[in-house]
This record gives C-alpha cells, sequence and structure tokens, in this order.
C-alpha cells in the first residue's frame, strides 16, 4: 500500500514538485539505474526526433542536397571520413545520422500512434464486453481469440497489403504512415480488450458501481466515468511496452519494403538498403541504424518493465 | 513456569520513512492448559504478536528486542529448520480463513497423515486412524469416509473443524488461533467455540485467541488482554476485565458493544480512532481519546502497573499509587 | 403486523413487499444438460417475502449467510428485478410498466449504503464528486456553488470536515469512508435508505460511532431505514421492527422487544441462543445442531426442519405459509399447531 505523502491541499508548483520527488513511484524511479539510464536516453532520442529538422546537419529528405559523389563516404574515424558526415553517408550520398535522427522520428510517430489506435480500440470493445456481458462479449471475445492466433506482423501486413490494392497509387506514397499506423494498431487491440474487460468484470461488481447504478446513471456515463479510470492502469503498463514492439513491427515492414517509401526512410529501410553493401565493406550503412533501433526499442521496453514492477501489487 | 512467556517484544517495520513500530515492548504470558485471549481493534498488534511468536512475521517485519520463551526455552531468532519442527510439534496454529489454511489439491487425510507423521513416531496407517480419531473428536460426522473427502467438499465450519483437528494432531502444548471464527455463520461459531474449548480443556492444551470479538472471549478465555496501538492497554482475569475494567479504553470498548439486556438510544462510543503505526502519540498512545486524561498521560508512556485488584494490571496512569484511583 | 404506528396523518406503510421472490437460473454447461435431461437449476435466494415498512421506522432484516437478506436489498432497490411478487412504495406499485410512476422516479428517493467500506467508494474520484454525484444526477443543485455548499453542509452532517471533500477515499479510515458513503446516500434527499451491513467491517468502537450517526440522521431527517445484519445485538440495538430470514424465506416478523423477549419460531430461538454472554451470567445454551444448507438444493418442506427441534412429518413434507401469532408473524407448523412449550 502506497504512504500517502499529503492531503490535497492546493498549494502551488513547488508543492506538487515535492508530492511527486515524495512519491513512492518516484523513490523506485530513483532505485533503479537501468531505468534511469533507459529513461535519459529515451528523452535524449524523442528530444532529438522532434527537433531533428533544426538539429539535423543535412536534409536527408531533400533529393537535391543530395551528392552522389559523397555517398558511401565511411565514418569519421575510419580514413576518409569527414566530420561533415560523421556516422558516413548511404548509397544515395544521405547522411546516416540525420536520416537515422529522422528515422526515429518514423519510428516514434508510428509506434506511438499506433499504439494510441489499439488502446482506443482495445480499451473501448473491452469495457464494454466486461461490463455489458452478454452477446456483445462473446462476439468481441471470439474475434479477438481469432486475431491472436495469428502474429501481429502478418496481420499488420495484411492489413497493409490490402490497403495498398484500394488505395489510389497517387495516394499511397502520402498515406503510407497511416497506413503503417492503421495496420499495426489493428494488430495489437485483443490483449488491450482483454486486460481491460476482466478489470471490467471485476469492477462492476463492486458497490460503488452498484451505488451509480442505483442513482440511475447510464451505462455509458458510468463505464466513462467510473470503470474506464479504474482499469486501465494496466494497459498503460502494456502499451509501453507496446510502443516498443510497434516500433520493431514498423522496422520490419520497412525492411521488408512494405513499410514507408523509399524516399523517407525509416530506420528499418536504412537496415535493407545497408544490408546490400554489409559485405562489400560499407558495413556502417546498416550497422549504425540497426546499433539506433536496438538502443531505441531497449530503452523503451526496459521503462516498460519498471513500469510494471512498479505498479505491480505483488512485488511491493 | 508458565508455558510461554513473552517479554518487552518489539516489533518493528523500517522503511524509506523511518522505522514503524508496530508492537513496542509487551510482555505476557500463557500458563499451561490455559486459554489467553487478545483482544484489540485492526491494527492493534495482535496478529502480528501472534505471527512472531510462531516465526512467521512477514518481512521487512522484524523482532527488534525481546525474547519469547517456550516452556523457559528461547524460541525466537531460531533457524527455519528448528522452528518448522516447533511448530506443529509444540505450537498448533487456526487462521481465520479455513479456505485458504487446507491445501486444496490434497485429500484432509493426506494432511493430517502428513502433519502427524511429521511429527510423531507413528506409521502411515497408524495416523491414519489417529486421523479418524481426531475427526471424529472435533464433530465430522462418518469420519472414516470423509477422511478421504477434499477441502472443497466440506463448508465453512466443517472447514474449520478439520483445521481445528490439524492443529492438534501433534499434540502441541499451545495453539495460536487468529480470528479463528470471523469468517463464519454466528450458528456456526458458537458451536466451533464450544468444541474449542472443550478439546482444549481436555487434552489441556493452551490457547491464545487473537480476536477483535469481545463476544468470543467472553466464551472462551480464562484471561485476557487488551491490546491497543501496539501496547497492551490491560490485562487480567476475564471476569474482571469484563465486568470492572480499569483502562479507559477497555471501558469504552465494553461500553460501545451493544447489548440485548440494555436499551440506549445512543451507543456510548469512543471519539475519533486508533492512530495508524505513523501517528502514535507521545506519551500514553490513548491520551488524545481518553476522557480522564491529565498531563502525565501526555508526556510520559505508561507501563502496565497493579489496579489495586491483585490479578489485573493496565498500562495507566491513574493507578500509579501517588494518583488517586476509585 | 398490526402494530398501531403512533406517528403524524399516515398509517399507510412507507414500503411494503408482497411475495417478493427472485430466482435466480445457474447456468450449466447446455450440452450436458441436454444429455443428462436435467432442468436448469435454479437458486430461490428469495422466496414469497411479505412485510411492510412504516415510515419514520427501521425495519432489521437479520439472517445468516446464505438466506437471502442480500437479495433483497438489492431488490427493492431496484439492482434485479423480481421474480415474482411487488413492491409498493407509498402505496403505489413500483412498476417499470407503470409510467406513473417507474423506478426512475423512485431513485432519488431510495439509497443504498454498502457494508464494504473500501468498495463502495471509487478510488479515482474526490470525495466531494462522489458525495455530488447524486445531486448532479438528479439534477438538484442551482449553481456551483451551490453544490459546493451542500457538499460541505453533508459533510459536517456526517461528522467529517468540508476540507475532507478535497481528498481521496484512500485517504481516510473504515468508518470515515462509511460516513462518506452516508452522505453520498443522504445527498439527494431520500426517504428510504437499505443498509445492507454497514457496521459490519468496521471495528467495535467505529461501529458505535456509525450506529450513533445513522440513528440520529434518521431522527433529523425523518428517514426510514430496512437495516440488514447479521449481528443480532445491532438489530436490537437500532430497529423497531425485525424480521428473520433463512434460506430465502421470513420465519418470524415481531415488533422488536417481542422478537427478542418472546422468540416463536425455533431459528429465531436459535439465533438468539447464540448472542454471546457479555454479561457473563453464565446462562445455559441450548446446543446448536448442524449447518446452514446449501441454498442451490434447500430441504424440502420447511427449510428449517433438519435442524429443528420441533419437527414432525409435515415439517418434512410442507411449506409453512406465515400466520398471525400474537402481535408476530410466524411462518412454522409448529406454532400453528401450537405444539411449542
Amino acid at each position: 500500500m502506497t504512504i500517502n505523502s499529503t492531503s490535497g491541499r492546493k498549494g502551488g508548483f513547488g508543492h506538487w514538485v515535492r508530492q511527486v520527488a515524495d512519491h513512492d513511484v518516484f523513490y523506485s524511479f530513483t532505485r533503479s539505474p537501468v531505468t534511469m539510464l533507459a529513461a535519459f536516453t529515451t528523452f535524449v532520442i524523442v528530444f532529438a526526433s522532434i527537433f531533428a529538422p533544426w538539429l539535423t546537419p543535412h536534409d536527408p529528405f531533400n533529393p537535391a542536397s543530395l551528392d552522389l559523389m559523397e555517398a558511401f563516404t565511411p565514418p569519421v574515424w575510419v580514413e576518409d571520413g569527414t566530420w561533415k558526415y560523421p556516422l558516413g553517408t548511404d548509397d544515395q550520398g544521405r547522411d546516416i545520422l540525420s536520416t537515422i535522427m529522422f528515422g526515429n522520428r518514423i519510428s516514434l510517430i508510428v509506434g506511438f500512434f499506433a499504439v494510441l489506435l489499439s488502446m482506443l480500440i482495445g480499451i473501448t470493445l473491452g469495457t464494454v464486453s466486461g461490463y455489458v456481458g452478454g452477446w456483445f462479449d462473446v462476439v468481441t471475445m471470439r474475434l479477438a481469440d481469432a486475431q491472436l492466433t495469428v502474429p501481429p506482423i502478418l496481420i499488420a501486413l495484411l492489413v497493409d497489403g490490402v490497403a495498398r490494392t484500394t488505395l489510389p497509387r497517387e495516394l499511397q506514397e502520402e498515406m503510407a504512415i497511416y497506413v503503417l499506423i492503421f495496420s499495426i494498431g489493428i494488430a495489437a487491440w485483443p490483449q488491450y480488450a482483454r486486460v481491460t474487460r476482466s478489470g471490467a468484470m471485476v469492477e462492476r461488481n463492486k458497490e460503488y458501481i452498484a451505488a451509480a447504478r442505483i442513482i440511475g446513471i447510464h451505462p455509458v456515463r458510468i463505464m466513462l466515468g467510473h470503470i474506464v479510470p479504474n482499469v486501465m492502469g494496466p494497459t498503460l503498463v502494456m502499451a509501453t511496452i507496446g510502443v516498443a514492439l510497434a516500433i520493431i513491427i514498423e522496422a520490419t515492414l520497412s525492411f521488408l519494403g512494405v513499410g514507408v517509401p523509399p524516399t523517407t526512410p525509416s530506420l528499418g529501410t536504412l537496415i535493407r538498403i545497408g544490408n546490400d553493401f554489409l559485405f562489400s565493406g560499407e558495413w556502417w550503412i546498416t550497422i549504425f541504424p540497426a546499433v539506433a533501433l536496438v538502443v531505441l526499442v531497449l530503452s523503451v521496453n526496459l521503462i516498460g518493465d519498471w513500469l510494471r514492477d512498479t505498479f505491480n501489487p505483488k512485488l511491493r | 513456569m508458565a508455558l510461554l512467556e513473552v517479554d518487552r517484544l518489539r516489533i518493528e517495520f523500517p522503511t524509506r520513512r523511518g522505522v514503524l513500530v508496530a508492537v513496542d515492548d509487551i510482555s505476557f504470558s500463557i500458563d499451561q492448559g490455559e486459554v489467553l485471549g487478545v483482544v484489540g481493534e485492526s491494527g492493534a498488534g495482535k496478529s502480528i504478536t501472534g505471527a512472531a511468536i510462531i516465526g512467521l512475521l512477514e518481512p521487512p517485519g522484524q523482532i527488534a528486542h525481546g525474547t519469547i520463551r517456550l516452556q523457559g526455552q528461547r524460541i525466537n531468532g531460531l533457524p527455519n529448520e528448528a522452528m518448522r519442527r516447533i511448530r506443529g510439534a509444540k505450537i498448533g496454529v487456526i487462521f481465520q480463513d479455513p479456505l485458504t489454511s487446507l491445501n486444496p489439491l490434497y485429500t484432509i487425510g493426506r494432511q493430517l497423515v502428513q502433519t502427524i507423521t511429521t511429527h510423531t513416531d507413528l506409521t502411515t496407517s497408524q495416523a491414519r486412524d489417529r486421523a479418524i480419531d481426531l475427526l471424529n473428536e472435533v464433530g465430522i460426522p462418518a469420519a472414516e469416509r470423509r477422511i478421504d473427502s477434499y477441502p472443497h467438499e466440506f463448508s465453512g465450519g466443517m472447514r474449520q473443524r478439520v483445521v481445528i483437528a490439524l492443529a492438534l494432531c501433534a499434540k502441541p502444548g499451545l495453539i495460536i488461533a487468529d480470528e479463528p471464527t470471523t469468517a463464519l455463520d454466528v450458528s456456526i461459531q458458537a458451536q466451533i467455540i464450544s468444541l474449542l474449548r472443550r478439546l482444549c480443556q481436555e487434552h489441556r492444551t493452551a490457547i491464545m485467541l487473537i480476536t477483535h470479538d469481545m463476544g468470543v472471549i467472553a466464551e472462551t478465555a480464562d484471561r485476557v488482554a487488551v491490546m491497543y496501538a501496539g501496547r497492551i492497554a490491560e490485562i487480567g482475569p476475564l471476569r474482571d476485565v469484563v465486568k470492572n475494567p480499569k483502562h479507559p479504553y477497555t471501558v469504552g470498548l465494553m461500553d460501545s458493544i451493544p447489548v440485548i439486556e440494555e436499551e440506549n438510544d445512543e451507543l456510548a462510543h469512543i471519539k475519533g480512532a486508533m492512530p495508524g503505526l505513523q501517528e502514535i502519540p507521545i506519551g500514553c498512545s490513548f491520551n488524545p481519546r481518553c476522557p480522564d486524561a491529565f498531563d502525565q498521560c501526555r508526556r510520559e508512556r505508561p507501563d502496565l502497573m497493579p489496579t489495586g485488584n491483585p490479578n489485573q494490571v493496565a498500562a495507566c496512569w491513574k493507578y500509579d499509587g501517588t494518583t488517586n484511583n476509585d | 403486523m398490526t402494530d398501531p404506528y403512533q406517528g403524524p396523518l399516515t398509517s399507510s406503510p412507507l414500503l411494503e413487499v408482497r411475495d417478493l421472490s427472485k430466482y435466480f437460473a445457474l447456468s450449466s454447461r447446455w450440452l450436458s444438460r441436454i444429455f443428462t435431461r436435467q432442468p436448469r437449476p435454479v437458486l430461490k435466494a428469495i422466496d414469497g417475502l411479505s412485510f411492510q415498512i412504516l415510515r419514520g421506522q427501521t425495519f432489521g432484516l437479520v439472517g445468516e449467510s446464505g438466506c437471502g437478506k442480500s437479495t433483497v436489498a438489492r431488490v427493492i432497490v431496484g439492482l434485479y428485478t423480481p421474480t415474482r411478487g411487488e413492491i409498493l412504495f407509498e402505496g403505489q406499485f413500483v412498476n417499470q410498466r407503470n409510467h406513473r410512476f417507474s423506478r426512475a422516479s423512485l431513485h432519488s428517493r431510495m439509497q443504498m449504503i454498502f457494508q464494504d467500506p473500501y468498495a463502495s467508494l471509487d478510488t479515482r474520484w474526490r470525495v466531494r464528486d462522489i458525495i455530488a454525484e447524486p445531486i448532479r444526477a438528479f439534477k438538484l443543485a442551482q449553481s456551483r456553488a451551490a453544490l459546493r455548499n451542500r457538499v460541505a453542509e453533508l459533510l459536517l452532517q456526517v461528522g467529517l470536515s468540508p476540507s475532507d471533500g478535497e481528498k481521496y477515499p484512500h485517504e481516510f479510515s473504515g468508518g470515515q469512508r462509511q460516513r462518506i458513503s452516508i452522505a453520498r446516500a443522504i445527498s439527494s434527499n431520500p426517504d428510504f435508505l437499505v443498509c445492507d451491513e454497514p457496521t459490519s467491517a468496521l471495528d467495535v468502537s467505529v461501529q458505535a460511532q456509525i450506529l450513533n450517526l445513522i440513528k440520529e440522521l434518521q431522527r433529523r431527517l425523518g428517514l426510514t431505514y430496512l437495516f440488514i445484519s447479521h449481528n443480532l445485538a445491532v438489530v436490537h440495538h437500532i430497529s423497531d421492527h425485525v424480521g428473520v430470514m433463512y434460506l430465502g424465506r421470513l420465519c418470524e416478523v415481531a415488533p422488536k422487544r417481542i422478537l427478542f423477549s418472546q422468540p416463536q419460531h425455533p431459528y429465531t430461538r436459535m439465533l438468539l441462543d447464540t448472542i454471546p454472554d457479555l454479561s457473563l451470567t453464565g446462562r445455559k445454551r441450548q446446543p446448536v445442531t448442524g449447518e446452514v444448507p446449501n441454498p442451490i438444493n434447500p430441504p424440502s418442506g420447511c427449510p428449517f426442519h433438519p435442524r429443528c427441534p420441533a419437527t414432525n412429518e409435515r415439517c418434512r413434507v410442507e411449506q409453512p405459509h406465515p400466520g398471525a401469532s400474537g402481535e408476530s408473524m410466524v411462518a412454522c407448523h409448529a406454532v400453528e399447531e401450537n405444539r411449542l412449550r
């Protein structure tokens, strides 16, 4: 049981800071050096991605700024490298560092919004299933079960493929990112639905829900006001790890060539491009994006792990 | 020599905000064959005391100082293996929830036989016979058949009887019963209480009966210890504590229990609530709520002191000898 | 039921319940039911309950686990629909089909407080929002200021302070949470309050405080209570009339003093015997036998017959019907046949 720090008196920002610093969650955070490192890394990556347009020395997406003569420049510490391209360039003369920063951006955007979509669908369906039950519950859960038999990557691939055939050619490039978010989002909703559903089933038997029903509050308001806030906790933890997973799926799809268009490369695209040159000596085109991907996913994952352990009442 | 002697026991919980004291320097003893009722409201520390005695105190709780002696031998701080041998053989335990006290995967016969063979020299078939005898003693009908049933096939009251049989099977000298009847229906409660009392009289087993229910104590105990905020407020013979309580908390407690023989518009009550572990007041921990508190109560913490009645002691400055008492 | 009510004008009851029954169909595997050709098992949680509660009085409903008293609470308050029988509030049928007096208009006038102080408040809401929920739902406050004032007033009425409204439930003890529940229940100015074991989860000294509060509010606000408990001493303290339930049926209903001094039904007598003897009079107890049977598979005839010292052949076969006996209502063949004492 957490030890409460204060009663809810209004006391301004300083008071709020003290409340956060005093809280058990923050305490466990500061006691875990791994998590702090992971959080710091994520913060740096996110920061770099948001401000990429201003931070990057070059714009890797502008074909006009590329110079084929500078292609295959090695990283700065290798012979022939220059500080102009600290991590080298790829086969089209794109600066690897800049492309990684922009690629991170795409990964984070896709990861974040895909998970948001999953949560939206999953929490809604799960809450209604758990609270209302009946045939809606049966149908939704069987749907979820069916979908869970297929690995998320394949689902994403499937949805992506369908989108490609239905969307007109001109729109495909523009819509690529939205299609990606949609397909990854659709792939992951069942787990959120399941968790929310069991939470809703527990909460609906509690007396405060009975109290609300007695006053005649509409079921939708009960679900939104009472059930959802109380069952959302575990989903937030899943979401953090889900972002990591979504990023991997996006990288995989891009690696396979069905993700983002090649003109706006993400980490996966870079890895694929670099793959062709891995054994002919230009190792940096694959390795650096791969390392960046691993670092990003690992950091997010570690934060998710810590969150899960902190909020697990049994471990406390 | 008393069967169980607890001397200046102190149980603490280290937290990052400092050390919380759950049980603060309590001392009491239980004689052979005696039933000591330990009564108090939730948070008073009675369950933790019981847990410490049988060595089942959950970390981070720890015994900070004090000794617990069973038949003159010190049992606190023993290594796990030694404590395990004592538990069951010398001290039996009955917990509140019969559902979780029994392993749902084994028949009760198997659990009984296992306990008996672990703590005695009987063979398996001898143990089985003894188990059937025990089940008959605790009032399980058709014991030879039911010995092979699973816990879920019994009702709550029957399960608690099985738990009592389990506690008694190695013939311990002391049983620690923590809220043994709280989870049961009132009609079953009465049955279980009288069973417990009868069995322990027959086997000369002492009981430390921990409960918040004064009614259970009134039916069973020889002596009563009243706990409040980790301290013992009062100990004495049952009759004296119930009919003539000395500590103001006990007085307030007894007054606030509704009794059928009286008809009051309002129940007497003690204002406020028992302090949590972080908020224990200086001086006597009951002083903010006490109608008789005076200056010394707010400054110094009283130890148990004689109250005029030879066997009844209370931790209250009213009985200091230098101050007037009734 | 013939107790003359010494009160203002109306002598008709505020709440009346006639032949109230609630059965739960228990689902067993559809396929196995087809194979074994067994009918769907039915749990008769309450069966044929009839009683009245007069305005301003407290009706205590007492019984052990499985007797159905919680189901009674939930059916009366509208959480379950009855399988059979009628509920009348102020003489009008409470019935969804009767639009003149539908369940909806009752919501503000009938409220409930619950047993578990930890599950009866939404831990994510502030106390002031919890208490304001009914006020908002029934649009009883004209402005936000009026709402704030009302919440502060309610907090004071239940013995808390207005600043407690800003806190969250976990900052309060069990007894204080029950006070918050009570504040929520009276916020819509109800006439009738169903109290489902409100003090069973509380310590004795806190229980006394809450019981006093409940009584005081009744005096001050003119409330009528249905008070459910398994604790006879508490029921004795707070009720005017008492009903004893066993396995879904009412055994005996009587004014409090009569029930406790001259119990007629064998189960009532048995229950009274289990009250602990705190005055240490050393009174003799009649040994109690048997256990409460499984409500899914109740005994035939009178459900109490396996444990009853006065059983005869008729008891094993025929269910007793409630009949007047002095000022009490008793459902017992032995009482009817004058076989007791």
